[in-house]
């Protein structure tokens, strides 16, 4: 079985990372960001993925998590949201700009507010 | 000769060629690579979920989650789908207008459930059970029935019901039976819908995993128990009523009931489930 084994470590790392969103919670561009990603006919990147301050996630993908450090290179990270088939052909993520599923504004929104956690 | 002979000629070379071709399929084992499919398959869903007997993945995903089995033991304790079994019984043998009943149509006191569903060479096309119930209600002067719920899923549920235990075994013996298994098998694989998922995404290979707080079934297993109580519609539905949501789920446009995709992914799925046994109705959350 396929059972994400960070799930059990992301546990832990996740509590510096929800003070890090927290301190940055009161920008509103954020705030609109997270509430398009959590909204289950938007984003519902929670369907998937543990992301911090998110109820019953799901463990399709890997916690979202320590993304800057991941990430060096944001656009990078727009490109996996925008159409994650890109990188990985077989991929169950949805193509979220490529099939509409987001305007390209919401896309940004999101990237930046998972680009805090 | 003039171009239009030519024309003759070749369009007369084409067809012996043709026919050539189809008598050399005629000898293709269809079976055996339908055969080689469902082991390679099972052996894919075995080896994710070594723990499980072949036999139990006919409880869906109670199969693999012992916290919400316990929970499901529990309901089926006092079947939410008894009352949904006596209603389809007595549509069952209740007479038509013509002084017939359903109980006319099919042998062995309507238990049939493992005759379906197959590729009726005739007609060209993959009946299921619902289909036949419908056929029968036809053909003898009857209006047919809504293919997601109500009495058709009863009367189905009624014979599945008097059918549990029989095994499964779904044939595939000819090229045009072939054919609408590998339409079903595709309809399986490929990704749909604004989501652009795939049933295989979701039910192959993450199986297990859990979305959100739902936790997905394996595919094998899928068709044996239908129709199914499910809490979620408070009533019995049937497989396509299920196919349908999954589709909508993801953005796709959901289909007919006993639509020709839908039976041929219901031929496909059973297909799968070879050497299960049929164990419905069953309720589901
Ligand atoms: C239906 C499941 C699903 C949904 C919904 C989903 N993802 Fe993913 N995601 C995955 C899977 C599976 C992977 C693993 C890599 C792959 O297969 O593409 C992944 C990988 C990722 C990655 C790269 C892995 C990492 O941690 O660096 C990022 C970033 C990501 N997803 C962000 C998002 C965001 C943001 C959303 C919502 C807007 C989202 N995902 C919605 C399934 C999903
Ligand atoms: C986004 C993920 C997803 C996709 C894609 C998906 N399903 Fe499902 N499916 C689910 C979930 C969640 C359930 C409910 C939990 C369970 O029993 O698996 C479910 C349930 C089912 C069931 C009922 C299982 C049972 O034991 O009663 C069947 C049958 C089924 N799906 C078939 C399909 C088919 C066929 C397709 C493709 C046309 C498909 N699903 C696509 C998520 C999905």
């Amino acid at each position: 079985m396929k059972r994400s084994g960070l799930c059990a470590v992301a546990g832990l790392l996740l509590l510096p990372s929800i003070g890090l969103a927290d301190l940055q919670g009161g920008d509103p561009n954020l705030a609109k960001g997270k509430a398009i990603a959590f909204d289950m006919n938007k984003g519902n990147c929670l369907a998937c993925h543990m992301m911090a301050g998110g109820d019953d996630p799901g463990n399709f993908g890997p916690p979202l998590i320590q993304m800057k450090d991941r990430y060096p290179d944001k656009t990078v990270l727009r490109k996996q949201i925008w159409d994650a088939t890109e990188k990985n052909p077989s991929s169950v993520m949805p193509p979220f700009g490529k099939h509409g599923i987001m305007s390209e504004s919401e896309i940004d929104q999101v990237v930046d507010y998972v680009y805090t956690l | 000769m003039s171009r239009l002979s030519v024309a003759r000629l070749l369009q007369a070379v084409f067809l012996i060629v043709l026919t050539m071709v189809s008598n050399s399929a005629l000898a293709v084992n269809y079976q055996a690579l339908v055969d080689a499919d469902v082991r390679k398959f099972q052996a894919y869903i075995h080896k994710e979920f070594p723990d499980v007997r072949t036999a139990d993945f006919a409880d869906g995903v109670y199969a693999i989650d012992s916290q919400a089995r316990k929970q499901w033991k529990e309901v089926e304790e006092f079947p939410p789908y008894d009352l949904a079994v006596d209603e389809g019984k007595a549509l069952f043998n209740k007479p038509f207008a013509n002084g017939k009943s359903l109980a006319g149509c099919f042998p062995n006191g309507g238990a049939v459930r493992n005759k379906y569903p197959y590729f009726d060479e005739k007609r060209g096309q993959v009946v299921t059970l619902e289909m036949a119930i419908n056929d029968c209600l036809t053909a003898n002067g009857e209006k047919p029935l809504n293919g997601m719920k109500g009495d058709l899923a009863k009367i189905s549920a009624y014979i599945a019901f008097i059918s549990r235990g029989q095994p499964i075994h779904v044939k595939v013996e000819s090229a045009a039976a072939y054919k609408a298994y590998l339409k079903g098998k595709q309809f399986f694989y490929a990704k749909r819908g604004q989501l652009n998922m795939s049933c295989a995404g979701c039910h192959m290979e993450y199986a297990g995993r859990q979305l959100r707080s739902e936790i997905i079934s394996p595919a094998l297993g899928h068709t044996t128990h239908f129709p199914v109580f499910r809490l979620k519609w408070g009533e019995i539905g049937t497989l396509h009523r299920r196919y349908a949501g999954c589709n909508e789920n993801i953005g796709a446009k959901p289909l007919a009931a006993q639509s020709e995709e839908y039976r041929d992914l219901e031929f496909f799925q059973t297909a799968m489930c070879n050497g299960l046994s049929f164990n419905g109705p069953a309720s589901r959350k």
